[in-house]
């Protein structure tokens, strides 16, 4: 049976591909701990980077980027997950109605668009009514880009949820907000928290639109990293790296897993 | 692709018939306003006149399209021949786009199909581990990867350790860096489409072909390859229209040579020598690109639901 699955030199192809993929993030979270100031030699273990971040001459700089980011991210996904939930409810429950085809069109704009015109328009915009460029017009592109990322998992989990549980608690004389609040959201929760979570990490993860429109003087930590990356890779980008690598992997665990427990309860 | 919402779920619910549109009016807000309407600005602003100071005269122009594609002379009284400079750089664009492409679907379908041959419960790990890379910042991964192949860097330096080369391989500030950094971007978006389609292969018509004396290969080629098609087609548009439009692969490890669109347009914009209509000009003709893209793939993709 095993023979017609398998192709020699497919399992050295898949090796190679997660070396690739592996090998550039595993040499920068071990360069982070080099005790060296020279970023060529190693020097022995040491955390004075991770020490020199939180500490040293550019961590109140990082420390405001980081702020801004990590608000940012929290506002932008907050928003966008109440907005993209509403819009999958309409679209899975709402049966046939005109417009669905361009709503579901609409929905995938941020993703068709490349990201570099998406900053280009999105600043035009901005410039053109006036608005001046900082946090609020980084807050605002951040939600817009984060809908349709917030909407494919929730769509997904609503789709596999029958309708009985509501129509049961509606024939018990639940308004239709009660029926949402107290059956369908508990139900399509692990939908809602990976849409939340992939969100966070897509708007945490933003440099180009962020770049367009943060002005002159507003960071967030890609933007941050990226100015100062300009003069050289120093060291302590790499623990600031490492760092932000590892929130990374923690939110997408964490998605992963709620989402497979959600997909074997009901 | 046809879209997830576009199925009426098994339940035929329309339990949220009344409210769609209240449920709906965010969505449209937000993207519409937001999005859309800048979409539009941008088409109207590329039409408009250059001011000095880097902002815009509301008079209409087709200097920055005429900028683009002709050469009027150093004083502008000559007779128009074609600009190659930026044809030049979008075709450098398109052909990185295209390499980066390919060296994503050869890596990417071995890797796709091995996956989609394990034992069911092991296939979401390997999935898992394919996409986690995705999901780490892109800035990071590329100064990531400019840091390991840089001409002092580790790569280089193991290399030189085991004997395989005798002076550090000059790799950054290359066109091959910038087909690196892209195809380490993209990656994970050629495995997973490749995978779904391999996935719902029936193999067999892979046991069929070999008991009529196929060998491996012929049956991949005559057989596999129509079959799973879709999803390689998915998966090369999902790596090369990132690609066309990239801007921190080519810029920080590309150097001043390798100039792509992205960076092209970002120039447009950065402070008072930057050209906002011409920029303006330069993102309509990459989105005007990325959509011939799209459309080709939406016929083929018709045409193959209708095979």
């Amino acid at each position: 049976m095993r023979g017609v699955r398998h192709y020699p030199g497919f399992l050295a192809i898949t090796v190679l591909c997660l070396v690739v993929l592996y090998a550039p993030l595993l040499v920068i979270m071990a360069y982070s701990f080099n005790g060296s100031t020279s970023i060529t030699s190693w020097g022995g273990f040491s955390l004075r980077w991770y020490a020199d971040v939180f500490t040293g001459p550019e961590s109140a700089r990082f420390g405001q980027a980081a702020w801004n980011s990590l608000t940012i991210a929290v506002i932008a996904a907050s928003l966008s997950t109440m907005i993209a939930t509403a819009a999958a409810v309409a679209m899975v429950r709402g049966g046939a109605f005109r417009g669905k085809r361009a709503t579901f069109a609409l929905i995938n704009v941020p993703l068709m668009v490349p990201e570099i015109v998406t900053a280009v328009a999105t600043l035009i915009f901005f410039a053109m009514i006036g608005l001046t460029t900082g946090y609020l017009t980084v807050l605002i592109a951040h939600v817009t880009f984060c809908i349709p990322f917030a909407y494919l998992p929730i769509a997904a989990r609503l789709q596999g949820i029958e309708g009985h549980y509501e129509q049961a608690a509606r024939d018990l004389y639940a308004s239709r907000w009660q029926a949402f609040r107290l059956i369908l959201l508990p139900l399509l929760a692990p939908g809602v928290v990976s849409g939340l979570l992939l969100a966070f990490i897509i708007s945490l993860d933003d440099f180009i639109i962020t770049n367009f429109v943060k002005g002159a003087g507003m960071e967030t930590l890609p933007t941050a990293i990226f100015g100062s990356v300009k003069q050289g890779i120093k060291p302590n980008i790499m623990a600031i790296s490492t760092l932000m690598l590892a929130v990374s992997v923690l939110f997408v665990t964490l998605s992963y897993l709620i989402n497979r427990k959600g997909r074997r309860s009901p | 692709m046809a879209g997830i919402a576009d199925q009426t779920p098994a339940t035929g619910d329309d339990s949220y018939r009344r409210i769609v549109a209240p449920l709906l009016l965010p969505t449209w807000a937000v993207i519409g306003i937001f999005l859309v309407l800048p979409v539009g600005l941008m088409a109207v602003y590329s039409f408009l006149t250059k001011e000095f100071r880097g902002g815009v005269d509301w008079q209409f122009s087709l200097a920055a399209y005429d900028q683009f594609f002709l050469n009027r002379g150093l004083f502008g009284d000559e007779p128009p021949v074609l600009e190659w400079t930026y044809i030049t750089i979008f075709w450098r664009s398109i052909w990185q786009a295209v390499v980066a492409t390919l060296l994503c679907l050869a890596i990417g379908f071995p890797t796709a199909w091995f996956i989609a041959t394990r034992p069911a419960h092991s296939r979401g790990v390997w999935l898992f581990l394919i996409t986690i890379p995705y999901w780490v910042n892109l800035l990071i991964r590329t100064v990531s990867l400019k840091f390991l192949i840089r001409d002092n860097g580790p790569l280089n330096e193991a290399l030189l350790g085991i004997g395989l080369i005798d002076g550090p391989l000059p790799l950054v500030n290359t066109n091959l860096a910038v087909q690196l950094g892209l195809f380490y971007s993209y990656l994970p978006f050629m495995v997973l489409p490749i995978y779904a389609a391999v996935e719902r292969y029936n193999f067999a018509l892979s046991e069929a072909a070999a008991d009529l004396y196929a060998s491996r290969w012929v049956t991949l080629r005559e057989i596999v390859l129509p079959i799973v098609k879709p999803g390689i087609v998915a998966g090369c548009l999902l790596v090369f229209i990132p690609s066309l439009g990239a801007f921190l692969a080519p810029d920080l490890l590309g150097g001043a040579k390798n100039f792509m669109i992205g960076s092209l347009i970002d120039e447009q914009f950065k402070g008072s020598l930057g050209n906002w209509p011409f920029g303006a000009a330069v993102s309509m003709i990459l989105m005007t690109l990325v959509m011939i893209a799209l459309l080709l793939y939406a016929r083929s993709a018709a045409k193959g639901g209708a095979a």
